[in-house]
C-alpha cells in the first residue's frame, strides 16, 4: 500500500533512531493513522511486514494506546476533557452540549461522516479550562456559545 | 495557543524566556542559550552530577527524587550505551506545565538532555512527547533540526570531541507511559506496561542499557544551575527543595494559570493572592494540591509550604505541581467518582490489585453517586483503596487509592448524605434551590 512521501521520509527518518525497529512502531501508527483515518487491517498488515513484526503484536500494541484505533472517525474528532480541572469548570456541560448539537453519543460519528465525538481523559490544558481537542486543536476557556462557533467554522471547513 | 499568566511573586528561572520567541535558535543563543551546555562540555562528569546535586534539584515530573543522586546511579563503565530520556509525556489531571516548556522553551530541554548525558557519559538521547501534544512534537523536531543544523548536535558537537545524538519520539494516548519504566516499553514499540524492579533503568533501562529518565522541567531547569550555580538555585527554595516550579492552577480560580514559584511558596497564598482566589462568592473546600494522584486537602489544611518535605508532613504530596482548587457547589463523591473514573481507565490492567481494584471501586462509586449506595459501601471504598496501596507493579495502584482514601476520610458526611437513595445533594436542581431558600 501507498503512504504519502512526506511519511515514508519520516518512517525512514525514524527506523535512524533506534537500535531496533520495532521502537519506530507508536509514532509510525499515529502517523499511518493521520493519513488512512484508522488503523486498517491493510496499514496493520504493511507496518508489521516492515517492521519485522506479526500482526498481532501490532494489534498487541494498538489496542493499548488510547489515540490509535482500528474504527474510521469523522473527519474532525471531537475531544472533550471531563476530567477533574475541565469538570469543575463545565467539561460535562460541554460534552452534554456536544451531544444534543452533534445529535450522537460518546464515541458516536455524525451520518455526514463530519463529526465524531469522544469523552476523553486529561489532555494537559488544566489551567485553561473546560477544553476541548478536535484531531489536534486545541480549543479552550470555552463556553457552549464559543463551543458552537467551533462547530460551525468546522463544518465551514469540512463542506468547502 | 495557551495563554501566559504572570504575577508579582514569580521568580522565573524556567519560564524566564517564556513569550520571548526562544523556540527560535538564533533567538534562544541571544537569551543565553547553549551556554551551559558549553560550560558542561569543560567540566569533569563528576563535578557536574555533584553540582546538580547541591543545587537541590528534585524530579518535577512528581517523585521529586534529587536529580544528581539519579544521575550518580548510572554506572560509569558500561558495556551498553547509555540513555538520556526525557519524560514528556505530561498526563497527570491538573498538570499542563511540560506544554509550555515545549512550546516557548524547547532547546532548554534539549541542553539539559545533553548536559545529563556529558554527565553521565552516555551519547544518545531521547525526548518522548506525548501524542496528544502533536503541535509541540513538531516544535521539538524543528528544534532538533535547528541545532543539528548548527553543529550543536551530533559528531564533535561545539567542537568538543564529544559525541551526542537527540531523537524525538511520539506517544499515542495512555498516562501510564508517563510512568519510567512504562515509558521505556513504550518507546521501544511496545504496549507501556511497567518493568519490575530492581534492575532500576539507571542501570539497565532503555534497550538493556543504563537509562535517566527525567521529567522535561527537571531538564530545562538545569543549563539554569549551571549557569548561575548550585548555591544561587538551592536558595530559591527552601533546604533540600531548591529552586523553582511551575505551578499549574486550576479550577475553581479567578486567574488560573501556569505560575513559576519558589519552592515552599505558601499554599493559601497561592489559592488566595496568586490565584485570586474563588470565583463566584463561593467558598474553599479543598485542593488537590499536586495532580489527582496526591491526597486531598480541606480548607482548613492550606496553611503549608508547597516543597516536597512540607506536604509530606501535612499528610500530602507536591507530585507533579497540578493545584486543583474546588469550591463549596461540588460533590466530593462525584469527585472522587471522575478521579476514579480516569485511574480505571488508564489502568494497564498488568496487575491485579489495580486491575480489580481500580474497576471495583468506579462501579462502586457509580452506584454510590446514584443513591444505590449503603453504609457498608463507604468502609468498602476505604477498604478497596488500602489494599491497593504498595501492592502494585507500578505507582499508578497508589495514585489511585490515595485521593480516594483521603476524601473519603476528610468528607464521610457527604458520603452519607448520599446513602438510601437519596439523590445527590450537589445535582444542579438541588444546589439552586438550596440558595433560593
Amino acid at each position: 500500500m501507498n503512504f504519502s512521501d512526506q511519511f515514508e521520509t519520516r518512517f525512514a527518518e525514524m527506523l535512524t533512531h533506534y537500535p531496533t525497529k520495532r521502537s519506530a512502531l507508536v509514532p509510525t501508527l499515529l502517523y499511518a493513522q493521520d493519513e488512512v483515518g484508522c488503523l486498517t487491517d491493510e496499514v496493520i498488515s504493511e507496518l508489521a511486514s516492515r517492521m519485522d513484526l506479526t500482526e498481532l503484536e501490532v494489534r498487541n500494541v494498538i489496542s493499548y494506546y488510547s489515540m490509535l484505533t482500528t474504527k474510521p472517525r469523522g473527519k474532525y474528532n471531537v475531544q472533550v476533557c471531563t476530567n477533574i480541572a475541565c469538570l469543575l469548570r463545565g467539561g460535562e456541560e460541554l460534552l452534554d452540549h456536544c451531544k444534543g448539537r452533534l445529535g450522537i453519543g460518546n464515541k458516536g460519528t455524525t451520518s455526514d461522516g463530519i463529526f465524531s465525538l469522544e469523552e476523553v481523559e486529561c489532555i494537559g490544558a488544566c489551567s485553561w479550562a473546560p477544553a476541548v481537542q478536535v484531531n489536534y486543536a486545541f480549543h479552550e476557556n470555552l463556553t457552549t456559545e464559543k463551543m458552537d462557533r467551533v462547530l460551525d467554522e468546522y463544518r465551514k471547513k469540512a463542506t468547502q | 495557543m495557551a495563554d501566559l499568566v504572570s504575577h508579582p511573586d514569580e521568580v522565573k528561572v524556567v519560564s524566564r524566556r517564556f513569550g520571548q520567541g526562544a523556540a527560535d535558535i538564533d533567538r534562544y543563543l541571544q537569551l543565553d542559550g547553549y551556554k551551559a551546555v558549553q560550560k558542561a562540555l569543560a567540566m569533569q562528569p563528576d563535578a557536574i552530577v555533584n553540582l546538580v546535586k547541591d543545587s537541590g534539584l528534585r524530579g518535577r515530573g512528581g517523585a521529586g527524587f534529587n536529580t544528581g543522586m539519579k544521575w550518580s546511579f548510572v554506572p560509569k563503565q558500561s558495556a551498553k550505551p547509555k540513555y538520556i530520556l526525557c519524560n514528556g509525556d505530561e498526563s497527570e489531571p491538573g498538570t499542563c506545565k511540560d506544554r509550555l516548556i515545549f512550546e516557548h522553551d524547547p532547546h532548554a530541554v534539549i541542553e539539559g538532555v545533553v548536559i545529563a548525558g556529558i554527565a553521565t557519559g552516555a551519547h544518545a538521547g531521547y525526548i518522548y512527547v506525548r501524542g496528544e501534544y502533536r503541535y509541540l512534537l513538531e516544535i521539538m523536531q524543528k528544534a532538533i533540526r535547528d541545532a543539528y543544523a548548527k553543529g550543536f548536535l551530533g559528531k564533535n558537537i561545539f567542537g568538543s570531541g564529544y559525541d551526542f545524538e537527540v531523537y524525538w519520539h511520539g506517544g499515542a494516548g495512555a498516562y501510564e507511559v508517563g510512568e519510567e519504566s512504562a515509558l521505556m516499553e513504550s518507546l521501544e514499540g511496545k504496549r507501556g506496561i511497567p518493568r519490575i524492579r530492581p534492575p532500576f533503568p539507571a542501570v539497565v533501562g532503555l534497550w538493556g542499557g543504563p537509562t535517566v529518565i527525567n521529567n522535561a522541567e527537571t531538564l530545562a531547569s538545569v543549563p539554569h544551575i549551571l549557569l548561575g550555580g548550585a548555591e544561587w538555585y538551592a536558595k530559591l527554595g527552601p533546604p533540600k527543595n531548591g529552586g523553582t516550579r511551575l505551578f499549574c492552577l486550576s479550577g475553581h480560580l479567578n486567574r488560573p494559570g501556569v505560575y513559576e514559584l519558589p519552592m515552599g511558596y505558601n499554599l493559601k497564598k497561592m489559592i488566595y493572592d496568586v490565584g485570586g482566589g474563588i470565583p463566584n462568592g463561593r467558598t474553599l473546600k479543598a485542593v488537590v494540591p499536586g495532580g489527582s494522584s496526591c491526597p486531598i486537602l480541606t480548607a482548613s489544611e492550606i496553611d503549608v509550604s508547597m516543597d516536597f518535605d512540607s506536604m509530606m508532613k501535612a499528610g500530602s504530596m507536591l507530585g507533579s505541581g497540578g493545584l486543583v482548587v474546588v469550591d463549596d457547589s461540588t460533590c466530593m463523591v462525584k469527585f472522587a467518582l471522575r478521579i476514579m473514573k480516569f485511574y480505571q481507565h488508564e489502568s494497564c490492567g498488568w496487575c491485579i490489585p489495580c486491575r480489580e481494584g481500580t474497576d471495583w471501586l468506579k462501579k462502586t462509586l457509580v452506584r454510590f453517586h446514584s443513591g444505590g449506595g449503603v453504609k457498608k459501601d463507604i468502609d468498602n471504598i476505604q477498604y478497596l483503596s488500602e489494599n491497593m496501596l504498595g501492592r502494585t507493579f507500578c505507582p499508578l495502584g497508589d495514585a489511585a487509592a490515595m485521593p480516594t482514601i483521603s476524601i473519603v476520610k476528610k468528607f464521610r458526611k457527604e458520603f452519607e448524605d448520599h446513602l438510601e437513595g437519596r439523590p445527590c445533594p450537589f445535582e444542579k436542581a438541588g444546589a439552586a434551590e438550596l440558595i433560593m431558600a
